[in-house]
C-alpha cells in the first residue's frame, strides 16, 4: 500500500527524523497562507502515488504568494504525467509546501526486503538525489548495504559504520546513527515493506534533514493497523481496483478488450500470455483466488462488465479447492437481466464437478460456449471478439 | 522414495477445526494419506471427523509420533504455528495460510536457520508424491504416479502443467509448490538438490513468474550441478511493470524481475523453455529426448 510523501513525513516526524517545515494544502488559498507563513520562498511538491515528480514539473520552487498560487493552480488543475505514472497520469489532489533547506550534501537511505537473504536491507549511498537504480548503475562502489539480522536488528555500532562509509564526521555521525535506528522502528512497528529517505540531506545548518521520503506498506499486515486504511487517497487508484480489493479479490486494469476471470496469481498471468500469443489483448488481470464463493465470482464478473473496452470474456478456472458448479453458478446470477451479456463469453473449466458446472451452463440459456483447454478457450475468445469487430466495421 | 513425503509419512494438520483446515485434512486422507490428527487451541480432546484435535502440536506429536504438519491457520497467527512446528522437532512442514505479514516471515526464516525443519511455503499449495500421499490443497486426480518432479512458485499454474504432463503419459514422483511469496521456506535449489539425488526422478520441469531472481539463481545452479534433464515455464511475460500480480512475489521492480529476461538466462543454462503454457509437456519431452 502506497502513502503520499506528506503522510510519510508525518512518520518520521513521530520518530525524531526531521523534515522541513512544511504543510499538505488542497487549495490555492490555503497554498498562500501557507507561503506567507514559512516565508517567501518555498517549494511546492504535487503530492501523487508515483515518483519522477521533478522531472515532470510537480515540483516547484516559488517566490512569494502570487507566484504561489499560480504555481499551486496550474498544478492542482492537470494531471501529472511522469516516468512512473503510465500515459494518463494521475490527478493531483494536494501539495505538500515546505521551506526551502540550504543544503550542503545530499545522501540516499533506505530499508527495503531482500529476497535473497529473506532479510530487511538497508542501503545507504553518499549520492543522494538520485534513483538507487541509477546509482547502481554509474557509480555501484558508492553503495553501502546492512543485511539487518532480525534477532539483533540494528545496533549502534551497524549505524555508526554506515555513518562513516557516507563520509560524515564528528557529532553528525551520531544523529545518524539514531536516524537509522529510528528508520529501522518505522519499518518493524508500522509494517513497511519499504522505507526510502531521498534525499536526505545535510544542511548548511548541520543537521540531517529527510527532503522527500517514500513508505510502502506490507499488504499483508494491513490487519494490524485498521488506520491505514484513512490514509489511502482513492483518487489516486482505479475505481475498479478500489472495488475488487473490496472484495479481496486481485484486478488490474490492462488496455486491452479481452475481459479475464482466472483462479491464482500464477494461471491468471500464464492466461494474459497466451492470449497475446493468440493475438487478443487483455482487459485485465483478475485472480479470484482459491476459496472464491458463487458471490464473488458475480461480483468479478461484474467488476469486469464494467469496463467499457471489455468485448468478450474468457473465463479460466482450474478448480483445486474450487468447485465448477460454483464457478458456473457465479457467471449466470452476474450476467442475468445484464444487457451487456450479449458480450462473447468462453468458459474453460477444468476440476472437481466440472461436468455439473458445464450443465449448469449450457441450461442456463446464455451464450456461453465452453471448452476443454486453455489454448483451445484463447483462440476461440480471440477469434469471436476479432469477429465482433468485423461485424461492427461492417 | 520420492522426495519430503510418502505412504509413511506421518501427517498432523496445524488449523484442523477451520473450514479450510477441516476440508484438506478430510481430502488429503481420502487421497490416501496418513493423517493422524489436528491441533487447535482450546479444542483438545475432541475428535473432528475421525481425527483427535490436540490444544497444542506437542501433545500432538508425542500421541502420534507425526513428523509431518500441514499448516492451514489464518494469516495473523501462521508464523506461530510454523515457529511451534519447528520447535518442536517436526521434519517437514508445509504452509498453506496466503497473506503472512513480511515482518512475521523475515523471524521465522532467520529462526529455521539454526533448525533441521524443513519448510514449504507459505502461500503454496503444498507437496504431492502421486499414488503416495498428499499434504495440500491441489486436486489429487490429475497427477498420475511417475518420473518426473515438478517444482513451481503458483498453485493452479501448477495443476494445468501437471494436467498437461498427465495427459502427454508424463508421470510424477513428486510435486511442490514453493509458494509465491517474498520469503519462503525451501527454494527451488533446496528442491532441485533433492530431485537430484532422488532416484525415482528421471527429470524435472520447474515453473515461474515474474519478481525476483530466484529463477535465474537456480538456473545456474542447475548448469553447474543438475544431472537431470530440466524444462521450465515462466509465467508473466506480458505483465505490466510496477504492479503486483496477485502474488506478493510477483511483481517488476526497477526494471528487475521480467520474464523475458529469466527465459533468456534459462535458455543459457540449457534447459528447455516452453514459449506457451500450452506447451509444458512438448517441452518437457524435448528435454528428455535431448538428454538421451
Amino acid at each position: 500500500m502506497n502513502i503520499h510523501e506528506y503522510q510519510a513525513k508525518e512518520i518520521l516526524k513521530a520518530y525524531d527524523i526531521l523534515v522541513p517545515n512544511g504543510r499538505m494544502v488542497k487549495t490555492v488559498r490555503q497554498t498562500q497562507e501557507a507561503v506567507e507563513e514559512f516565508g517567501r520562498l518555498c517549494v511546492l511538491k504535487a503530492q501523487i502515488y508515483a515518483g519522477g515528480r521533478g522531472k515532470a514539473g510537480g515540483v516547484k520552487k516559488v517566490n512569494g504568494s502570487v507566484h504561489a498560487s499560480q504555481a499551486a493552480g496550474d498544478l492542482l488543475k492537470n494531471k501529472l504525467v511522469t516516468v512512473q505514472t503510465g500515459n494518463n497520469g494521475l490527478a493531483v489532489k494536494c501539495l505538500l509546501v515546505e521551506e526551502i533547506i540550504e543544503i550542503e550534501k545530499e545522501f540516499y537511505l533506505s530499508i527495503t526486503l531482500d529476497r535473497r537473504t529473506s532479510r530487511y536491507c538497508l542501503i545507504a549511498s553518499a549520492q543522494g538525489g538520485m534513483d538507487i537504480e541509477e546509482i547502481a548503475r554509474v557509480s555501484p562502489e558508492n553503495i553501502h548495504t546492512l543485511y539487518i539480522d532480525p534477532f539483533i536488528g540494528v545496533r549502534s555500532y551497524h549505524a555508526r559504520g554506515i555513518a562513516i562509509l557516507l563520509g560524515l564526521k564528528g557529532k553528525i555521525v551520531e544523529d545518524c546513527v539514531k536516524l537509522i535506528q529510528n528508520l529501522y522502528k518505522i519499518v518493524l512497528e508500522k509494517d513497511c515493506s519499504s522505507i526510502e529517505i531521498n534525499p536526505l540531506a545535510l544542511s548548511k545548518a548541520g543537521k540531517l534533514i529527510a527532503m522527500d521520503c517514500k513508505i510502502n506498506f506490507d499488504d499483508n499486515a494491513l490487519f494490524r493497523h485498521p488506520e491505514y486504511e484513512k490514509m489511502i487517497d482513492v483518487s489516486q487508484l482505479d475505481p475498479m481496483e478500489i472495488q475488487a480489493k473490496k472484495l479481496d479479490l486481485a484486478y488490474i486494469k490492462l488496455n486491452g478488450n479481452i475481459g479475464c476471470m482466472v483462479n491464482g496469481a500464477g494461471l491468471a498471468m500464464a492466461t494474459l500470455d497466451v492470449l497475446k500469443e493468440y493475438g487478443g489483448e487483455p482487459a485485465n488481470f483478475l485472480d479470484v483466488g482459491g476459496g472464491a464463493s458463487r458471490e464473488k465470482v458475480a461480483e468479478a464478473f461484474r467488476i469486469i462488465l464494467k469496463d467499457r473496452n471489455v468485448k468478450g470474456i474468457f473465463v479460466n478456472i482450474f478448480g483445486g479447492i474450487m468447485r465448477c458448479d460454483i464457478i458456473a453458478q457465479g457467471i449466470i446470477d452476474a450476467t442475468t437481466g445484464i444487457a451487456a451479456c450479449n458480450l462473447p463469453i468462453v468458459v474453460r473449466m477444468d476440476g472437481s464437478r466440472l461436468v455439473e458446472g458445464k450443465n449448469l451452463l449450457s441450461q442456463s440459456g446464455l451464450k456461453i460456449e465452453t471448452v476443454d483447454n486453455l489454448g483451445d478457450g484463447a483462440a476461440k475468445i480471440v477469434q469471436r471478439v476479432i469477429k465482433k469487430r468485423r461485424v461492427i466495421a461492417n | 522414495m520420492a522426495i519430503l513425503i510418502n505412504s509413511a509419512s506421518r501427517i498432523i494438520v496445524q488449523g484442523i477445526t477451520g473450514k479450510s483446515g477441516l476440508l484438506h485434512a478430510w481430502q488429503c486422507r481420502d487421497y490416501g494419506s496418513n493423517i493422524v490428527g489436528g491441533v487447535t487451541p482450546g479444542k483438545g480432546g475432541a475428535t473432528i471427523e475421525g481425527f483427535p484435535v490436540f490444544d497444542t502440536l506437542n501433545e500432538a506429536i508425542y500421541a502420534t509420533g507425526a513428523a509431518v504438519t500441514m499448516i492451514l491457520v489464518p494469516a495473523p497467527l501462521a508464523a506461530e504455528a510454523i515457529l511451534e512446528a519447528a520447535e518442536g522437532g517436526i521434519e517437514l512442514a508445509v504452509c498453506i495460510t496466503e497473506g503472512i505479514p513480511i515482518r512475521d516471515m523475515v523471524v521465522v526464516k532467520r529462526y529455521l536457520q539454526d533448525s533441521k525443519m524443513k519448510l514449504v511455503g507459505p502461500n503454496c499449495p503444498g507437496v504431492i508424491t502421486p499414488g503416495e500421499c498428499k499434504v495440500g490443497i491441489m486436486p489429487g486426480a490429475i497427477h498420475k504416479k511417475g518420473n518426473i518432479g515438478v517444482v513451481s512458485r503458483s498453485g493452479t499454474l501448477t495443476y494445468e502443467a501437471v494436467k498437461q504432463l498427465t495427459d502427454a503419459q508424463l508421470g510424477q514422483s513428486t510435486c511442490v509448490g514453493i509458494g509465491g511469496d517474498p520469503i519462503i521456506g525451501l527454494s527451488f535449489i533446496d528442491v532441485l538438490k533433492l530431485f537430484n539425488e532422488d532416484p525415482e526422478t528421471k527429470a524435472v520441469f520447474m515453473i515461474g513468474e515474474i519478481g525476483g531472481d530466484a529463477e535465474e539463481t537456480a538456473a545456474e545452479w542447475i548448469k553447474e550441478n543438475m544431472r537431470k534433464p530440466v524444462a521450465a515455464f515462466i509465467a508473466g511475460l506480458t505483465a505490466p511493470p510496477g504492479k503486483r500480480m496477485g502474488h506478493a512475489g510477483a511483481i517488476i521492480s526497477g526494471g528487475k524481475g521480467r520474464a523475458a529476461d529469466k527465459i533468456v538466462t534459462l535458455i543459457e543454462c540449457g534447459i528447455t523453455v516452453a514459449k506457451s503454457p500450452t506447451k509444458i509437456a512438448e517441452a518437457m519431452k524435448q528435454a528428455l529426448n535431448m538428454k538421451s
